[in-house]
């Protein structure tokens, strides 16, 4: 199969991800990339028994992501990917040049964060990221659920759906 | 009887919120149990949620809706640091009528009991046609 969905969600592993999407789409495995989950057994630990045994997750910086992607993608089983912020998905989209959709599941509040979404926050420095993608060509929409409608980037940025 | 809290319920939108009214119907001790909600908040804002709520309140219980849910993996987190706590992932009802009854055991020994009898509530139950008169009159076969 191949990864079947690149998702930004400060919350990493919960329960949309897990059950939400991880159920219908049938996925086998997550990849989770990040910095500091990478850097440390115990936030890997708390991560991997948040999904069911059945599912496999994988973790990585950006770096580590970027080589294991081809491999990912070669997997007969589907995979999910996930990224806590929009800086390390533009990192990945950036030197991976093969990611074409990422989807806006969970970004909260923040200091410097306006809303933009029930579940979407940004500053002014990210929705510039995540303009910058769009323009290379990646299609981002924000969907929390799979039975939510997709809402374009367009949208999201102008808080239409508030 | 003190109505004073011992846990914590966090989970998903209204879950807790929902179930504690459940067991204030049933039982009439929803105040043992007190609600937490991740609708809208970073992983972040509720394990503070969940650490504050906990720590001001002196409890050393939690029950979560779903082992791999955001108020799950906050809660681990917080666990790290207070001695002592246990957390109840995949809480029903009937878990929690068993708890807020449990007077006599302590509120991590009234929870290891609750999670027995939560797991044990669930069952399967399967139609069967209702009897009728000549089914009662039957062959006599006892």
């Amino acid at each position: 199969m191949s990864l079947v969905l690149y998702r930004i969600d400060d919350r990493l592993i919960h329960g949309q991800v897990v059950v939400g999407w991880g159920q219908p789409l049938d996925v086998g495995f997550i990849v989770l990339v990040d910095e500091s989950v990478a850097a440390s057994d115990w936030e890997q630990e708390l991560y991997r028994m948040g999904v069911p045994m059945e599912m496999d997750v994988y973790f990585h910086d950006v770096n580590g992501a970027v080589e294991a992607l081809p491999g990912y993608r070669a997997d007969p089983r589907r995979g999910l990917l996930l990224t806590g912020d929009i800086e390390t998905m533009q990192r990945l989209v950036d030197r991976d040049g093969a990611i074409t959709a990422v989807n806006l599941g969970g970004i909260h509040h923040k200091a410097g964060r306006t809303q933009r979404m029930r579940y979407v926050f940004l500053t002014e420095e990210e929705a510039d990221a995540l303009r910058r993608m769009s323009t290379a060509g990646v299609t981002i929409t924000a969907q929390d659920v799979p039975t939510a409608r997709p809402t374009p980037l367009h949208d999201v940025l102008s808080g239409a759906t508030l | 009887m003190s109505d004073e809290a011992r846990a914590v319920v966090a989970g998903h939108a209204d879950y807790a919120v929902g179930i504690i009214s459940a067991v204030e119907q049933i039982t009439g001790r929803g105040s043992r149990l007190v609600p937490v909600s991740g609708t809208g908040r970073s992983a972040a804002e509720i394990e503070e949620a969940i650490r504050t709520t906990m720590i001001d309140r002196g409890l050393k219980v939690i029950f979560t809706d779903l082992q791999a849910g955001s108020c799950s993996m906050a809660a681990r987190r917080m666990m790290a640091g207070l001695e002592g706590a246990v957390l109840v992932c995949g809480a029903n009802l009937p878990t929690l009528l068993d708890f807020v009854l449990a007077d006599d055991l302590s509120p991590q020994d009234a929870a290891l009991r609750a999670l027995e009898r939560g797991r044990s509530a669930m069952t399967m139950l399967t139609s069967r046609p209702k009897p009728t008169s000549a089914d009662a009159g039957g062959s006599g076969a006892r």
